[in-house]
């Protein structure tokens, strides 16, 4: 069942198809970015696949590869029971170029999926009818799910209070709370040296 | 009521019926408000669940005088942070603590209202005392209603010596580390049964 998914798409869209791999039941296909709307509207439209549903559709960056992202797909048809996922490398290295086309007109669960692939990736979805951030604040820069988004990068709405002690973990001692905290890791001392106020 | 033969407290009971008490008024007035705590439950993740579970009729925090959940911040006294806060929420959260009237408490419920947990990553705020202060911390992943409780009466106990000092609820005695109590070896003794 599995291999007829992959080869229905094979046969009708031979030069868009990269890589196709089939392992334990999962069917991945890598697919051209440019075909990547006219087959998942082939996909759905097809009586063979009849895919109805988009369960998922994400992102993942590889920094060291060109194209970097991959926008990952993952369709189910609820007739006939069957899973295929699609992805598509799109991007330049630098990351400001990331786009690729909207699946909205073909499932409309497509929506927040891809704002939430804008938001975390900053993959911009074309004729996306409303590509705005959905987790995030509007005033947030930059990608946080992109590699190279510094991991200690907050970006608070309200300035922190300034109050002594409040660093990490206000009244944990020395021996409470955890070692581990980024503050710690970087800087090599101890979590508590300085922050431990008053345990009670 | 036996929190008014304390210190500065003095209970003259010369007979049946009749009978008066001294008292400081900062006294019974810290009395009258850590028993009757009005809280804001301010529930954002899974904490929520061993919230309600603490404020359910097993462990029932009402005992303590906090029954009454104030969906209005301006009638409120302790602002119960529970669960996770992500910065998107903290102006809210900022905002409805400075709604509240004085005298107002704050209670960080679990470890990502204390400090964050291990959500140390760009969304979420390490501790809610980054944006308002927090009386007492309730660590605890999520916290056993226990812990709660003791957070819950460590905070009257504050409000009655007037303590503005943060604190912290330590974790009680494994039940099972007591050898008293001998749990483990009631479990060691214990036949090796099929599982069912």
């Amino acid at each position: 069942m599995a291999k007829a998914l992959i080869d229905l798409v094979k046969k009708n869209f031979a030069d868009a198809v990269l890589e196709a791999h089939s392992l334990c039941g999962d069917d991945t296909l890598v697919v051209d970015a440019r075909h990547w709307k006219a087959i998942h509207r082939f996909l759905r439209d097809s009586p063979l696949a009849s895919m109805d549903m988009l369960t998922d559709l994400t992102a993942v960056d590889f920094p060291d590869r060109e194209p970097r992202f991959e926008v990952v797909s993952h369709l189910y048809s609820l007739s006939k029971g069957h899973r295929l996922r699609l992805k598509a490398r799109v991007g330049d290295e630098d990351g400001e170029v990331v786009e690729l086309d909207t699946l909205t007109e073909l499932w409309a669960s497509a929506n927040w999926m891809e704002r939430e692939c804008f938001d975390m990736f900053g993959v911009r979805f074309l004729g996306h009818p409303d590509l705005r951030r959905i987790l995030l604040y509007p005033e947030f820069e930059g990608y946080p799910l992109r590699k190279d988004y510094p991991a200690d990068r907050i970006q608070p709405l309200i300035p922190y209070r300034d109050v002594p002690n409040t660093e990490k973990i206000a009244p944990f001692g020395p021996d409470e709370g955890m070692s581990f905290g980024r503050k710690t890791h970087r800087s090599g001392v101890a979590a508590s040296t300085a922050k431990n106020g008053e345990a009670d | 009521m036996g929190d008014l033969k304390k210190t500065s407290t003095l209970v003259m009971e010369p007979g049946e019926g009749q009978g008066f008490a001294t008292t400081r008024f900062e006294s019974l007035l810290a009395w009258a408000q850590k028993y009757s705590l009005f809280m804001y439950p301010f529930v954002t993740a899974c904490c929520g669940m061993e919230f309600m579970s603490v404020s359910s009729p097993r462990y029932d925090f009402s005992r303590f005088g906090s029954e009454a959940p104030r969906f209005s911040p301006r009638q409120s006294d302790l602002l119960w942070v529970v669960g996770t806060i992500v910065q998107r929420q903290a102006p809210i959260l900022r905002r409805i603590y400075e709604q509240m009237a004085e005298p107002k408490w704050v209670l960080a419920f679990g470890t990502c209202a204390s400090c964050g947990g291990f959500y140390d990553n760009y969304a979420c705020v390490a501790g809610v005392d980054k944006i308002i202060p927090a009386d007492v911390y309730v660590p605890g992943c999520p916290p056993r209603p226990e812990a709660v409780l003791d957070g819950l009466m460590l905070l009257q106990d504050k409000i009655q010596r007037g303590d503005k000092t943060p604190g912290i609820v330590k974790p009680r005695l494994d039940p099972v580390a007591d050898p008293n109590l001998g749990l483990v070896q009631l479990r060691r003794s214990r036949p090796s049964s099929p599982v069912l």
